[in-house]
């Protein structure tokens, strides 16, 4: 049976989200600029260049991170 | 005649190194660093918050302007040196303030772990300023390693009490000739002329400038102590004396009876 919803967590947080194919996908669906990020798929970093290449598939973990003001 | 900072062939004119968190808004913080012309500015990496999406803050920072990185969040070496390689996939280049940072309650840096992070960053080719507490032996340990600058703590992160550590600062000063910055604990601009005068490359002001009344105002404030402060340590030469020393021609002739 196939499903159209898959189980990953984002940032900490477990999510379903529709069944896509990879994290270019991804930052599409969550509306984010892949200029201004950088992500970890199970602990490993994605070349920018790679994310279009990168499959997403159930329970991967996700850290999308930025930057913000500090000292 | 320049008298310029230079770090991995980059030549820095402003030596008021300026850290961007807890400014009121992102355009107080732009309008700062055009103001001053800051040509080093830290930012931190933290998750996206995807609910909220915010600004973001490269689009406030001059693109002239050489991005460090801080590591602050790690409590290792191997946490520090994550945040080293996200940042350098992030596009933002390999400068890395190496904060690395076991207790809450003081903030004080773990020496031991930041040595362990920049041996190994640095055989990477990150350029690394690695954020300690004052100790000797440890800064000739870090200079050996390939720190390109020292940054001593002046007091707590924060805390905006000064320059507590001032002696042990002097000493890294007399005895490192990598570049010494004070980072941390610089609550006024005459704590940041202090370190400039003591003969300090650079300084990093984050908290005093972005919760002043006025950010703007504060950082043309230390702006213009930092660039004092640099001046008398280029040109000063009197030694200090126990006794006066008469800067007036004594009035002979007011005595000349006695």
């Amino acid at each position: 049976m196939s499903t159209n919803r898959i189980k990953i967590t984002i940032n900490g947080k477990e999510e379903q989200i529709p069944k896509i194919n990879t994290l270019a996908d991804l930052i599409s669906l969550k509306e984010l600029d892949s200029k201004k990020i950088v992500i970890e798929k199970n602990l490993q970093i994605i070349d920018k260049n790679n994310l279009h290449i990168t499959n997403i598939n159930e329970n991967d973990k996700i850290e999308i991170i930025s930057f913000v003001g500090g000292g | 005649v320049s008298d310029y900072l230079t770090i991995d062939n980059k030549e820095l004119k402003n030596r008021l190194f300026i850290g961007t968190g807890k400014f009121p808004s992102k355009t107080i913080l732009k309008e700062t660093l055009q103001k001053i012309k800051a040509d080093v500015v830290t930012i931190a990496l933290r998750r996206v918050d995807i609910e909220s999406k915010e600004d973001n803050i490269l689009d406030f920072i001059p693109k002239s302007s050489q991005l460090m990185i801080n590591t602050s969040g790690a409590r290792s070496a191997k946490e520090a040196m994550r945040i080293a390689h996200l940042a350098k996939a992030s596009g933002c280049g390999n400068w890395i303030k190496l904060e690395i940072i076991p207790d809450n309650k003081y903030l004080l840096p773990d020496n031991l772990e930041t040595l362990k992070a920049t041996e190994t960053l640095v055989k990477e080719g990150f350029i690394i300023f690695p954020y300690i507490s004052p100790e000797l032996s440890m800064a000739k340990r870090l200079v050996s390693a390939g720190a390109s600058a020292i940054m001593p703590l002046g007091s707590p992160i924060g805390s905006k009490r000064g320059v507590k550590t001032i002696e042990l600062v002097k000493i890294l000063i007399d005895e490192i000739d990598t570049p010494i910055i004070v980072d941390a604990g610089i609550g006024h601009p005459s704590d940041a002329a202090l370190c400039m005068e003591l003969g300090c490359a650079a300084v990093l002001v984050n908290t005093a400038i972005a919760t002043a009344k006025d950010p703007i105002a504060m950082a043309e404030g230390f702006n213009m102590a930092v660039k004092a402060g640099r001046i008398a340590c280029n040109n000063a030469t009197c030694a200090q004396s126990s006794f006066s020393n008469a800067s007036s021609p004594l009035t002979g002739f007011l005595h000349s009876n006695d």
